[in-house]
């Protein structure tokens, strides 16, 4: 290089530093990497790629709502909370600058553990222990109810159906699968319904194993008990091996009222056709009136014309969608920013039940609300909250010998 | 399946790790071959059974049986490397869904006064009994049992009367997977197949095995009753969700006073 051509070159870096004052060019990051951890194998598989088929949506609603794209790195926890902190591990040491999971809240738990030593924030999809969000973390946001928002919604929309319908139990007997969601909704089961005025009694409460391939005995004993429902808390392979059991073991309970997933899943449905009719779910889900959930179900429809919009699509959605709205409003893909636009997030066009998604000093969104949802011919119809609502309940249950 | 277990160990002294997952490999083959031929599961028993034992015959020739004379470590590895190995290829060709057949008596029941008994668990039961029959049978009045049996008893003396040990071998951890294959089809009427369902198959059978003595057949029936007995009343009296403790709890009875088995045989 010439002297004159050095000259040149040095008097174009001053000026530039002049106009750049803070000497860097930094590219406007294009994308958020977000590792997605779910049950995809196990016990929880079924559970896990219902909830990826959420992800799976998620794209192109996105795109059309202006947000910007995400690059999602799948992490399987195969049901097992010990794995479930492994793949957190490995999806952050692979790049993740955000994590969203688990669907079940022993795992989810492992992995808030994770992310908040590790600094990433993680977005809860579903998880109800209540304990994930009292733990003073700073990098970890639910939006999901907890076991007592859960189990308050359905004593209040139960009232609701039972009014509607003109109809209520005298007697329930409370079945309980025995893991952490199970445990922490059984805790907090007598607390929440002494605060309602409820038209039963629980004659009996029955835990069972939620790996179990046989629950025989568990319905035996409830049936024994004489109850005149059943109220339950379970996952999607103890719900059918339920039903078949109630089938089997001739009870046909006026009404089964369950507060957990199991009960409204697609596997259910399909695997005991016109016998997966009536259940009564008490459930986080979404409001069908609102605009996003149109959308949302047009998109889903399109993608998996065979299954019906539930519970593990709209949470995991929206997951995602906090994501999506924080990234853009932080404009980075630093965590502690990310963090922080988080914890701002006001999104009112969303798709679940209640006013929309915000975070208190927690990380919780206190502000969902839950519906009330019965399965019909195969299809699920909201029942409660009327405000958010299609269709009005039917109870008693027709008998399962008459169908 | 139980009765398998008993049979290969007593014979061929290996324990086979993989049983549970042979059992899905059973249940998956039921599951296709209904599918494909709209049969009923308990009809198609023996075809299975059949194929699970080229399977088990071909598994001791080519696998274990180099394996035989080395550490019990190296065949444990070996048949949890073929467990795993039978795990994965089913959730790459079937996937993680639980996935059932539903029959003509799937929710159907006999009532026996208070009692209701599933139709489907009767069935099955009866088509057990009527292997279970079977088996002993063949090891008590035919040639090819009697010669597996003295295998058993004495393998140098198998050896110096010229049995051909290593093809008695195969023959026996065949019939122990028949057993197995039988088992699959039996049970596809009773519950959903997963991929990862074997484990927990497989603790059961040791269970029962070990209750009933390791390399009994008929220890293997008291076992498998005595535990199913135990769960159910432990579930029905006291705590459902705890009845997995009874059963595990009969199982450490045993080893403290009978370390053998209910009807297994002291070694020295």
């Amino acid at each position: 290089m010439k002297r004159r051509q050095f000259s040149k070159a040095l008097a174009a870096v001053g000026t530039f530093s002049l106009v750049n004052p803070v000497g860097i060019v930094r590219a406007q990051p294009r994308s958020l990497k977000v590792g997605v951890l779910l049950p995809r194998s196990g016990v929880q598989a079924g559970i896990g790629q219902d909830c990826h088929r959420g992800v799976q949506v998620a794209a192109g609603v996105l795109k059309e709502l202006g947000l910007p794209a995400l690059e999602v790195m799948n992490g399987d926890t195969e049901s097992n909370v010990d794995v479930a902190r492994a793949r957190a591990e490995r999806l952050i040491s692979e790049g993740a600058q955000l994590l969203v999971g688990a669907f079940d809240s022993g795992q989810t738990t492992a992995i808030a553990q994770v992310a908040e030593q590790r600094g990433i924030p993680l977005v809860i999809n579903i998880a109800a222990a209540p304990p994930i969000t009292e733990q003073g973390y700073k990098f970890v946001f639910r939006n999901f109810p907890t076991a007592p928002m859960i189990l308050g919604d359905a004593f209040a929309n139960q009232l609701e159906v039972f009014s509607a319908a003109g109809a209520a139990p005298k007697s329930c007997v409370f079945m309980h699968v025995n893991d952490t969601f199970g445990v922490a909704m059984q805790k907090g089961f007598t607390g929440v319904m002494s605060k309602f005025t409820m038209p039963y009694k629980v004659v009996d409460t029955i835990a069972y194993d939620p790996a179990a391939r046989d629950l025989s005995v568990e319905v035996a004993k409830a049936k024994a008990s004489g109850a005149e429902a059943l109220i339950m808390v379970s996952r999607l392979n103890d719900a059918i091996l339920i039903t078949r059991e109630l089938v089997k073991q001739r009870w046909s309970p006026m009404a089964v009222l369950s507060m957990g997933p199991g009960w409204y899943e697609d596997q259910y449905l399909k695997t005991l056709g016109k016998l997966s009719d009536g259940p009564l779910s008490f459930v986080p889900w979404y409001d069908p009136n609102k605009k996003l959930s149109k959308q949302l179900e047009g998109a889903h429809r399109k993608a998996f014309p065979d299954i019906n919009l539930n519970t593990n699509h709209i949470y995991t959605f929206e997951a995602l969608l906090v994501a999506a709205d924080a990234f853009k409003r932080a404009g980075s893909t630093d965590p502690k920013a990310l963090a922080d636009a988080i914890r701002a997030t006001d999104i009112k066009d969303n798709v679940s039940t209640g006013p929309g998604i915000q975070f208190n000093a927690k990380g919780q969104n206190d502000k969902l609300k839950n519906s009330a949802i019965q399965n019909r011919g195969g299809k699920l119809v909201a029942v409660a909250p009327k405000a958010a609502s299609n269709a009005k309940p039917e109870l008693p249950m027709r008998p399962y010998d008459k169908r | 399946m139980a009765l398998g277990l008993s049979v290969i160990f007593g014979v061929v002294r290996v324990v086979n790790f993989a049983h549970g997952e042979m059992m899905t490999v059973a249940m998956y083959l039921t599951l296709v071959l209904v599918s494909a031929l709209k049969l009923d599961p308990l009809v198609l028993l023996a075809p299975i059974a059949a194929v699970l034992f080229v399977f088990g015959y071909l598994l001791q020739l080519g696998l274990i049986n180099p394996f035989i004379n080395r550490p019990e470590h190296s065949q444990f590895m070996l048949l949890v490397a073929v467990a795993l190995v039978l795990v994965n290829a089913q959730l790459i060709v079937f996937g993680p869904d639980a996935q059932g057949i539903r029959t003509a008596y799937s929710f159907d029941s006999f009532q026996l006064g208070p009692l209701i008994v599933d139709a489907a668990k009767v069935y099955a039961a009866a088509a057990a009994l009527v292997v279970a029959g079977a088996l002993f049978a063949f090891f008590r009045f035919t040639l090819l049992g009697k010669s597996i049996r003295a295998c058993a008893d004495n393998y140098q003396g198998a050896l110096v009367v010229g049995l051909n040990v290593k093809r008695l071998y195969a023959l026996t951890f065949g019939l122990g997977a028949a057993c197995v294959g039988a088992a699959g089809a039996m049970l596809m009427v009773v519950i959903d197949v997963t991929p990862t369902l074997g484990p927990a198959y497989t603790l059961l059978a040791f269970v029962i095995v070990i209750t009933g003595g390791l390399g009994s057949m008929p220890g293997a029936l008291l076992g498998g009753l005595l535990i199913g007995l135990t769960e159910a009343l432990g579930g029905v009296l006291f705590v459902p969700s705890a009845k997995s403790m009874f059963a595990f709890a009969l199982l450490v009875l045993v080893l403290l006073f009978r370390p053998q088995g209910i009807l297994g045989k002291k070694t020295s």
